[in-house]
């Protein structure tokens, strides 16, 4: 800069706005990256937050061997016992069936979308898997409880309708749309030489799909599924409201269970800051978090490995 | 004998064919249909209590009777506060993510922080806002710290979306822009957004509508059962749309079902209103683009 010139020069206030616009400039550049990291920032707050709270009892005081090998959850007895057992089986029951109800339809309802369907039917299809994905969570549980649970009970005569297939079925309903986006994406990026470098050969729609289109997007599909059982595992609200909410080893699907995430969000109201049972809950929330972590990284994973191919 | 006549193996074929489409087709309807009788249920049971009156008072008589003011309230001042602190960070995550990063370990890593912020259970976060705004930073439950953990938890939905859109301008137009000798910040204030604010907005919307129907994260960050006032700022705690649906439904009892159903379709009416009008912009977005 050539000193303070004479405003109404016009050659050095030219170089004044350059000069001002080049320091807006590395000024936006610091501000924008920091808002990129701002996602690695707060995924590290999230883990290192909820371990500050939870980290101290695991790692001290709670019994492993007990934690994950025991179903008595028992942490307001004058004995406490923190075994998550049960908590484990029902949310894995629960997201067990959901799965069973969500991928074959999802993918059907993907392949259809994306292979079948054509103009205004397809875009038709495709905003109501949108709108569907959008219903939120506690409304899923506000019909597992008062519709779904009635229906049950007189469908299969038992006294509870609250139990694993109230909340499987809630939760498959749940998933199937987003695993359907996915799925139909991971359709959609296989290049459509492929389809008609097959179909040049005389093969059926039929036959395009199933041995060339899903061959080729087995990574993609297997990401969907990754991605929807991430998303049963972590689910709270609809699981809480629909599941029955009972400690339980579940044997059958009318058995009503307990998850993980519907016990961190009923008993965390009623602790002492920094109690035992509270910091149990925490640690329940790491597990979460590690869990549903590594399901994500898997996912991740698997997708690249289809993006390296040429 | 013709040389396109049917052999046998090609009507085998087409009977697979035919067979597969209508059985994909067939999977297609069953997942949208049982929604659809539930939406119908809900309105056929819920739109009796809707009336003005039901959306503009307090609840009384121990929530038995009485509107869901206070929680629509609510829910505004968590959407609002939320979206005061996600969208800036949102959007300035995509610009990096869209116009600067290189595409190395870092963008990668940011990425993968994206997915699993995303793929997190809401009742972790739940538990990071408590541990983090509650307690650490001292908001207390107030809707401050409510707000900001929706914030947390919904910035995925910003960032994906101001990304993709970002990215649907087509590199033409900012180099242009770069020989004209302006600087790369200028570029994206003067071209880059003008041309992707509409899609921007559209996932500002669905961010709108997934913050409307969280529950986990606000139940001890700052929503609660019955207050009967409303917030005067941040730091008060309030009432919202999604935990009452969950208290009205399970914590109160001999609240009548059509209340219930009335505050149920309320808040899925909210939220497929929003979408519908986020997926109406950008398909007119889609039809007008000139590029």
């Amino acid at each position: 800069m050539t000193g303070d010139g004479d405003p109404r020069d016009p050659a050095s206030s030219a170089v004044d706005r350059l000069e001002l616009s080049w320091w807006v400039d590395q000024g936006m550049r610091v501000l924008v990256f920091l808002g990129g990291v701002s996602a690695i920032v707060l995924i590290i707050a999230i883990f290192v937050f909820t371990a500050s709270q939870g980290l101290g009892f695991a790692l001290e005081r709670l019994d492993w061997g007990q934690f994950l090998g025991s179903p008595k959850w028992r942490p307001t007895s004058s004995s406490p016992s923190y075994g998550a057992l049960a908590l484990i089986a029902g949310t894995a029951s629960v997201t067990g069936l959901a799965m069973l109800v969500a991928i074959p339809f999802s993918l059907g309802a993907a392949i259809y979308i994306g292979e079948f369907a054509t103009g205004r039917r397809r875009e038709i299809l495709k905003v109501a898997v949108e709108l569907l994905a959008a219903v939120p969570s506690v409304v899923w549980g506000f019909i597992g409880l008062r519709i779904m649970n009635p229906l049950i009970c007189e469908l299969f005569n038992v006294p509870v309708g609250l139990n694993v297939l109230n909340a499987g079925l809630i939760l498959g309903l749940m998933a199937a749309p987003i695993m359907t986006t996915i799925a139909e994406d991971a359709l959609k990026a296989v290049p459509d030489t492929y389809r008609e470098a097959a179909e040049a050969l005389g093969a059926t729609r039929c036959q395009v799909v199933f041995r060339v289109v899903l061959p080729s997007a087995k990574n993609g599909l297997v990401a969907a599924v990754l991605l929807g059982v991430g998303r049963g595992f972590g689910e709270t609200m609809a699981v809480l409201m629909a599941s029955g909410h009972s400690i339980n080893l579940p044997t059958s699907p009318f058995d009503s269970v307990r998850a993980l995430t519907a016990t961190i969000a009923t008993e965390l109201g009623e602790t002492v800051r920094g109690s035992d049972h509270y910091q149990a809950l925490f640690t329940l929330g790491i597990l979460l978090f590690v869990v549903t972590f590594c399901i994500n990284l898997a996912a991740d994973v698997i997708v690249r490995g289809i993006r390296r191919k040429p | 004998m013709s040389l396109f006549a049917r052999t046998p193996l090609d009507a085998r074929y087409r009977r697979t064919e035919k067979l597969v489409r209508i059985l994909c087709g067939f999977m297609t309807v069953l997942l949208i249909l049982p929604v659809a009788i539930i939406l119908a249920t809900l309105i056929w049971r819920g739109g009796p209590a809707l009336s003005i009156e039901f959306f503009f008072t307090a609840p009384t008589d121990e929530m038995k009777s009485g509107g869901i003011f206070p929680a629509l309230v609510g829910t505004l001042w968590l959407v609002s506060v939320a979206l005061l602190a996600s969208v800036p960070l949102g959007v300035a995550a995509a610009l990096y993510l869209s116009e600067y990063a290189p595409d190395n370990w870092l963008s990668r890593l940011i990425n993968l922080a994206i997915i699993n912020l995303a793929g997190v259970p809401s009742i972790v976060h739940a538990l990071f806002g408590f541990g983090a705004f509650v307690l650490f930073f001292g908001f207390g439950t107030s809707i401050l710290a409510a707000s900001l953990t929706l914030a947390v938890m919904t910035l995925p939905v910003v960032i994906v979306s101001a990304r993709e859109s970002l990215q649907a301008v087509p590199r033409a137009f900012r180099e242009a822009c770069w020989n004209m000798g302006a600087t790369r910040w200028q570029t994206i204030r003067r071209v880059v957004l003008p041309n992707s604010i509409s899609g921007i907005l559209t996932g500002v919307i669905l961010e709108v509508s997934r913050t409307v129907g969280e529950t986990a994260p606000i139940m001890f960050t700052g929503a609660a059962l019955f207050l009967p006032f409303l917030p005067q700022s941040v730091f008060d705690q309030t009432m919202a749309m999604s935990l009452h649906l969950f208290n009205v439904t399970t914590q109160v009892s001999g609240v009548p079902e059509q209340v219930s159903y009335g505050v149920a379709l309320t808040l899925i009416g909210i939220v497929l209103v929003l979408n519908s009008a986020s997926i109406a912009l950008r398909m007119r977005i889609r039809g007008r683009k000139k590029w």
